[in-house]
């Protein structure tokens, strides 16, 4: 078990024959990600590096039976791409692109609350269950597979956290990477559900930062409903109020969104609060003993 | 992206939504020509891209033309320093003349993102001047909120049951409805993020009319309108931003002396965090982004070296995508250029990160290499103070 993803995900890339399409896709492949098939409108009939390419999603799926989207199309172009995926049938789709607007993406999120489609991402390193199936851009080689669910905002700071669990030798479940924009698909809560469910899983690293309510969101619902220990770091400390720290979402205002509010929320919640990005893994192992 | 009230107020207009009568103005000559074709009776507002102008002493009004004259010259070039602009405030470059409106009521009206429900919302309250989210802290239940399914979109009978709770009624009530609908086609015809007519108001002869208003666009989808490029006023934004921006790197100038490098919005945070909990003061924050090219970093590096502030510089990078040995070849690439003989402690993981490594180390540069973020921080942060 794990969530969403596993070895018999059967993957479609839609934009697999743009730049970081094409490179993630062979570096998914390496990792034994099952690539199934790919999307490109206008290159349909082609085959790259062995992998046939569509000129839709429906026809892809038709096909192959791919049953999880990676998605690298350019931000024109983004939301579509998720909506056809949904229309498809694909059961998940993850979102990589960076710099969807956000009259799109409210489109689109309210399209998929009548689709069984589950979207991760956009602007999202991925999801990964190691040793099984990587759909995104993160490291594979950081990984470990173990009994740690990972779920972040961020990117990066992700990889530092799955390195310093993968050193400590707890390794990780399933590690989820839901994206730094306002509006998101898999949110904190979904994804502490999954976990929650998820037998493989025996503890949760929640990685959040500035911007937003979801982490007091997820602290709430982790003190009415966690059965697993949960772990969490929280960026942002530092920042300056009213200024976009790189992620749309990062950005407090009116006094809302502060990373001592959220730590303290979270704290309050039963949920151990790493001091510092270096001290991510030795957190989650003190509250796995 | 931000733009001025007066901007704003154009964009408006193009919607059917009524402004007073104004002109920007760029010399002290216009603001007095302006002055006097509105009659000598106007009020002259700074125009910076933060709130809070009238308590900043930013907004005058004036009698006749001689005395918009007067307010002129004392406001431009003047640093106002508001709760939006931070200690260092904005300067004045431009002002608006508006003329000078009787007020009978003032209200507050908004359409923004609300991202709980990942759809727009349309605020409203009878309340208007006040600073809504002051508003929202003392009495929530004078703010009235639609939050908009996108599918349908606004709808006039959700326009009117905020207007009548507004207090309007009658041909007034029906004025605001056609409001509401043009702002609502307006945020998203204009990809804003934010707009907000603050006070909106009814004249004394009982017209609607926006009184001060406030775009914000999406950065998302400036690709939309290239029209957008040429309405920022760059005496507005940190030069060194300015620079960032046109390598698309995001940058943000703070207040230490420990210049800053990170692939990642998340982790720069947090590196930040750590830099400051360690007695070190982060000198920005700056993304370099996940697949940067040589050229980007060099930039990105001589945008760190072009603040006087920098005494060192940290960089962390976990590889990822990212290649280290390209990050390396971009620091050395821009190091030497500008002849860098600051301390740097580079931080890297990741792909090829031993050949990044001994490029730094065979190179002429003044730097520090380690794993370990901890011990990356703790030596920047004892080399600057030291």
């Amino acid at each position: 078990m794990s969530v969403l993803v596993n070895k018999d995900s059967k993957v479609v890339v839609q934009g697999i024959t743009g730049r970081a399409g094409l490179f993630h896709t062979r570096q998914c492949r390496e990792y034994g990600t099952k690539i199934v098939a790919g999307v490109t409108p206008g290159k349909g009939g082609t085959i790259i590096d062995g992998i046939p390419v569509f000129d839709t999603v429906e026809q892809a799926v038709r096909e192959t039976g791919a049953d999880v989207s990676m998605i690298f199309v350019p931000p024109p172009g983004a939301a579509d791409a998720v909506l056809e995926a949904a229309a498809a049938g694909v059961g998940l789709a993850v979102c990589i692109t960076e710099g969807i607007p956000v009259r799109d993406m409210v489109l689109v999120k309210r399209t998929l609350r009548e689709s069984s489609t589950v979207m991760i991402g956009p602007n999202c390193p991925g999801i990964i269950t190691p040793g099984e199936c990587k759909v995104g851009i993160m490291p594979g080689d950081i990984h470990l597979k173990g009994k740690i669910g990972v779920v972040s905002r961020s990117g990066t700071l992700t990889y530092e956290a799955v390195k310093q669990l993968t050193v400590t030798g707890l390794g990780q479940s399933t590690c989820i990477g839901i994206g730094g924009d306002s509006i998101i698909g898999v949110n904190f809560l979904d994804a502490l559900r999954l976990f929650n469910e998820d037998p493989e899983t025996e503890g949760v690293f929640l990685i959040g930062e500035i911007g937003g309510g979801a982490e007091e969101e997820a602290a709430a619902w982790i003190r009415d409903n966690m059965k697993k220990p949960v772990a969490a770091f929280i960026a942002g400390r530092t920042a300056p109020p009213g200024k976009r720290m790189g992620h749309a979402g990062a950005i407090i205002s009116g006094g809302k969104g502060k990373a001592e509010d959220k730590i303290r929320t979270l704290r309050e919640c039963g949920v151990a609060v790493a001091p510092s990005p270096a001290k991510m893994g030795e957190t989650m192992v003190q509250v796995m003993k | 992206m931000n733009i001025h009230e007066y901007q704003a107020k154009e964009i408006l207009r193009s919607y059917g939504i009524p402004i007073p009568r104004g002109r920007a103005a760029f010399t002290e000559a216009q603001v007095e020509r302006a002055a006097r074709e509105m009659g000598g009776r106007c009020v002259v507002k700074a125009q910076i891209y933060a709130g809070g102008r009238g308590k900043a002493g930013g907004v005058r009004l004036t009698g006749c033309a001689d005395e918009a004259l007067q307010a002129a010259k004392d406001l431009f070039g003047r640093t106002l320093v508001t709760p939006q602009t931070g200690p260092d405030g904005l300067v004045v470059r431009r002002l608006l003349v508006e003329e000078a409106v009787e007020i009978a009521r003032e209200f507050y009206l908004s359409i923004t993102l609300d991202r709980q429900s990942s759809r727009y919302c349309m605020i409203a309250s009878a309340e208007g001047g006040m600073e809504i989210e002051a508003l929202a802290e003392k009495s929530p239940e004078k703010i009235h909120i639609v939050t908009i399914d996108p599918l349908v979109g606004l709808r006039p009978y959700q326009a009117r049951k905020t207007a009548l709770a507004l207090g309007m009624t009658g041909k007034l009530c029906e004025e605001c409805v056609t409001l509401m609908m043009n702002l609502y086609r307006c945020c998203l015809e204009k990809d804003c993020s934010l707009v907000e007519i603050n006070p909106l108001v009814v004249t004394g002869s009982d017209w609607l009319m926006a009184m001060d208003a406030k775009i914000n666009f999406d950065d998302n989808a400036l690709f939309r309108h290239p029209e957008y490029q040429e309405m920022t006023d760059f005496s507005q934004i940190d030069p060194l931003e300015i620079t960032a921006g046109e390598f698309d790197l995001s940058y943000i100038k703070l207040k230490g002396n420990i210049g800053c490098m990170v692939n990642g919005a998340g982790l720069a945070m947090a590196t930040l965090d750590m830099l400051s909990e360690y007695g070190g003061a982060p000198a920005n924050f700056l993304d370099v982004g996940g697949g940067a090219a040589k050229d980007r970093v060099a930039a990105a590096f001589k945008i760190i070296l072009g603040d006087p502030d920098v005494k060192g510089v940290f960089v962390n990078i976990f590889g990822g995508i990212m290649r280290c040995d390209v990050i390396a070849e971009g620091i050395i690439a821009a190091a030497s250029e500008v002849g860098c003989t600051l301390p740097i402690v580079v931080r890297m993981d990741g792909t090829l990160v031993e050949e990044g490594k001994r490029l730094l180390q065979e190179s002429a540069l003044n730097v520090l290499f380690t794993h370990d973020l901890a011990e990356g921080v703790e030596n920047i942060v004892r080399m600057v103070q030291g």
